[in-house]
């Protein structure tokens, strides 16, 4: 055979790419078609999860689902960020390998809806008795529905515990008297702070939502911006101060992760963040503080103690996903009422009210944190951050006055451009949702 | 020409060209079709990978894209740049920064890296200790850096601020200040980054010829003047190249921003670069059509950076 008989004629050469580029393109296609195909019998069903008590109490227990419904079952854990980065990567290529979705009722729920990536789960849970989806609690299973559709299944409730030092205070009524005694006990020489709490723009404003409320205003009012209104002004003046005075330094930079070990380590009086968390003040080996940690319900406001109760982490079903029947089967299992009296028994707090009324369940908290928990319930409000489609931006353009008090600058004028910004930004947000 | 010689010279033509479907005739023509059969893969990597995802960025960048790329969406023309080019709350500060940061850090990493480069320059005692030791910034993977610095800096826990009290200076808010983040950042950045300026730099100090430095030195030239009249004009292009690597590199940093100060670059946005920016925009808040938008811009930004630094090493070159 002659070297020039192996070439490729220029047509040939043609042809070839041309055959390459369509294979390629087919194969991308058929990649991001809308869950086409039929599953394999050993496709795993795929759970996406935050890295949490939650999840972590139920890996364990996957074992038994997967006997039950015969597939293996695979769980990621991610923290928040990367979760909802990966939900935008995979959802955007509508990608099949991700089956259930741990979510944010609040947070990203909205956007998901309005892209069509979260399963209509309205049917299934009404039509389940032994699902009782009447059982969960009302602000949460609210915040699952989203245009009357139920899009999510809430799986832990959050609300906002006072964390107070046994041993320097006793714990306070209203928000007057957290402020007096913050204050009084903060001694920056020595390290020691009256109160730290989140600091960061965006990070504070689910937490502030609480002083908000207890202070009688709210986020949007009658669809209109509320953030320039004169209570907003005042929880806004409150919580910089608070922060400002009694709070330790770098408080702008403080999500959870970084306010939480300065109260472990003994370096604050009071805390106020997410019940849920309250184990890693007991377990000596993150926590010096362990017996000295005393829990009292979110103090009094001049509108009275209105703190937050929200589905912090519910459970959907991804719609490009080609095994929703097994993802809801998932769903009904791990949200179900045994589950959930099982992992509240284990101190995680659910949404079933049922479980919260089963004195047995609520064993395993502290008695003061459980009484905290009971009361803030009955009292919560139902959403800790703007009911937005785009809860990001808004949540930044929110908490803009909030560092501004924190770094104890004059908190009036960026509470003016901030509302000016908000009565734009919700415009534009209503735009998005009529389009 | 009559039409039978139209059909002749037609003729003669055909029967010069290599019947259709046969192999050709040549060992050129050969080569020439083997030349494209060769460059095939990297072609279709180049489309695949970087032609296709910018013409799909620059279209995006014309729409109003919302929510999910592939939702419907409006052409819109050119109106993402002008409201990206008139935003001076978000997008000008992040130009701004994305340019204190690189400077700062690439002159900073600059000027040690040379210096250390000098000084490892003749062989010494426990050189490759040295080396070793050297790289291992380079290794570490830039969020565990993030993290690292994160814990050592903390105001309240961290170790720095024990340090700095122990000999009796004050406390420093690090990270966690507005004023201080962005200056912090670019001393991690110079802690991670100069080594990779010590190797390069090294390396085009062990290519110089030793002659010119031996005639200096014979004319009477101090180690200072050798440095500057012989061995630095002659580093010249490596400095240059260096410098683009780098510069480059560091416009595009990101981990280290995210990991240390979060979305939005902290709560003032006081670390918020263009990439953090964009980031923001299209993971935060799902505006497609303006994060493309910020990142063509970002794109001809980088373009234009290159170039320029470019043309000044070339210059020197010449000169």
């Amino acid at each position: 055979m002659s070297t020039s008989s192996q070439l490729l004629s220029r047509r040939g050469f043609g042809r070839l790419a041309a055959g390459a580029a369509a294979a390629v393109g087919a194969g991308a296609l058929g990649a991001c078609s809308r869950g086409g195909g039929k599953p394999l019998a050993d496709t795993p069903l795929r759970i996406m999860a935050i890295n949490h008590v939650w999840s972590q109490a139920v890996r364990p227990r996957l074992k038994e689902f997967e006997e039950r419904v015969g597939r293996r079952v695979s769980m990621t854990l991610l923290t928040a960020d990367q979760l909802a980065s990966s939900y935008n990567v995979k959802l955007n290529a509508s990608a099949t390998d991700v089956d259930v979705m741990m979510v944010r009722a609040l947070q990203e729920q909205p956007v998901f809806a309005h892209n069509g990536w979260l399963t209509d789960l309205t049917d299934r849970v009404h039509g389940d008795a032994e699902f009782d989806w009447q059982d969960f609690q009302k602000a949460p299973r609210g915040a699952s529905e989203t245009k009357g559709r139920v899009l999510s299944v809430p799986v832990v409730t959050e609300r906002p515990a006072l964390y107070y030092r046994k041993d320097l205070a006793d714990p306070p009524g209203t928000l007057d008297e957290l402020m007096d005694a913050s204050v009084r006990l903060t001694d920056p020489g020595k390290g020691f702070f009256g109160y730290v709490g989140r600091g960061q723009r965006s990070g504070a404003v689910s937490q502030w939502s609480s002083y908000l409320y207890s202070y009688g205003g709210d986020f949007v009012v009658n669809g209109r911006s509320g953030i320039g209104s004169r209570a907003a002004t005042a929880a806004y003046e409150y919580y910089g101060r608070l922060l400002h005075e009694a709070g330790p330094p770098g408080a702008t930079n403080m999500s959870l992760e970084q306010a939480m070990p300065i109260f472990a380590q003994g370096k604050a009086a009071f805390y106020i963040d997410a019940d849920a968390i309250y184990s890693s003040f007991l377990d000596p080996g993150i926590s010096s503080v362990g017996k000295a940690v005393g829990f009292a319900p979110f103090p009094a406001g001049p509108a009275g103690p209105r703190p937050h109760n929200i589905p912090s982490w519910s459970l959907g079903i991804n719609t490009f996903s080609r095994l929703r029947d097994e993802a809801w089967e998932f769903i009904r299992w791990a949200a179900g009422p045994d589950m959930a009296a099982e992992l509240q028994s284990a101190g995680i707090p659910c949404a079933r009210q049922s479980v919260w009324s089963d004195p047995k369940t609520l064993a395993s908290f502290p008695p003061d944190l459980a009484e905290a928990m009971r009361i803030n319930a009955e009292r919560g409000i139902g959403h800790d951050r703007p009911q937005v489609l785009q809860v990001g931006r808004a949540r930044d353009i929110v908490g803009r006055p909030l560092v501004a008090g924190i770094l104890g600058k004059p908190v009036k004028p960026v509470i003016r451009d901030a509302d000016a910004e908000f009565a734009d930004f919700l415009v534009r947000d209503n735009r998005h949702k009529e389009s | 020409m009559s039409t039978t010689e139209v059909r002749a010279s037609a003729t003669a033509r055909d029967s010069a060209r290599p019947p259709r479907g046969r192999a050709p005739r040549t060992v050129e023509q050969a080569n020439r079709r083997l030349k494209w059969v060769m460059l095939t893969p990297a072609l279709a990597f180049v489309g695949l990978m970087i032609v296709f995802p910018l013409a799909f960025t620059i279209d995006l960048s014309l729409t109003d894209a919302f929510g999910a790329v592939n939702a419907q969406k409006h052409h819109v023309g050119l109106r993402n740049f002008v409201d990206a080019l008139s935003d001076a709350r978000r997008f000008w500060p992040a130009v701004q920064r994305t340019v204190i940061f690189t400077v700062g850090a690439v002159a900073l990493e600059t000027v040690l890296g040379l210096a250390l480069a000098m000084l490892m320059r003749k062989p010494f005692r426990g050189m490759r200790w040295v080396r070793t030791v050297l790289i291992i910034p380079l290794l570490t993977t830039p969020v565990a850096i993030g993290i690292l610095w994160l814990l050592i800096l903390d105001p309240t826990n961290g170790i720095a601020n024990h340090l700095l009290a122990s000999v009796g200076l004050p406390r420093m808010e690090f990270l966690g200040s507005v004023s201080q983040s962005l200056p912090t950042l670019m001393l991690i950045d110079v802690w991670q980054w100069t080594p990779m300026m010590t190797l390069l730099l090294l390396a085009g100090l062990t290519t110089l010829p030793e002659e010119p430095e031996e005639a200096a030195l014979v004319d009477g030239a101090n180690a200072w003047q050798r440095f500057r009249h012989v061995v630095l004009p002659m580093l010249g292009p490596a400095i240059g190249t260096a410098l683009v690597l780098r510069a480059v590199d560091a416009l595009k940093t990101f981990d280290i921003l995210y990991a240390t100060k979060g979305p939005g670059g902290g709560s003032d946005f006081e670390a918020e670069t263009l990439n953090v920016y964009a980031y923001g925009l299209t993971f935060d808040y799902q505006e497609y059509g303006l994060a493309a938008a910020v990142l063509v811009l970002f794109t001809l930004f980088i373009i234009g950076v290159v170039v320029v630094l470019r043309r000044r090493s070339g210059r020197k070159d010449a000169a």
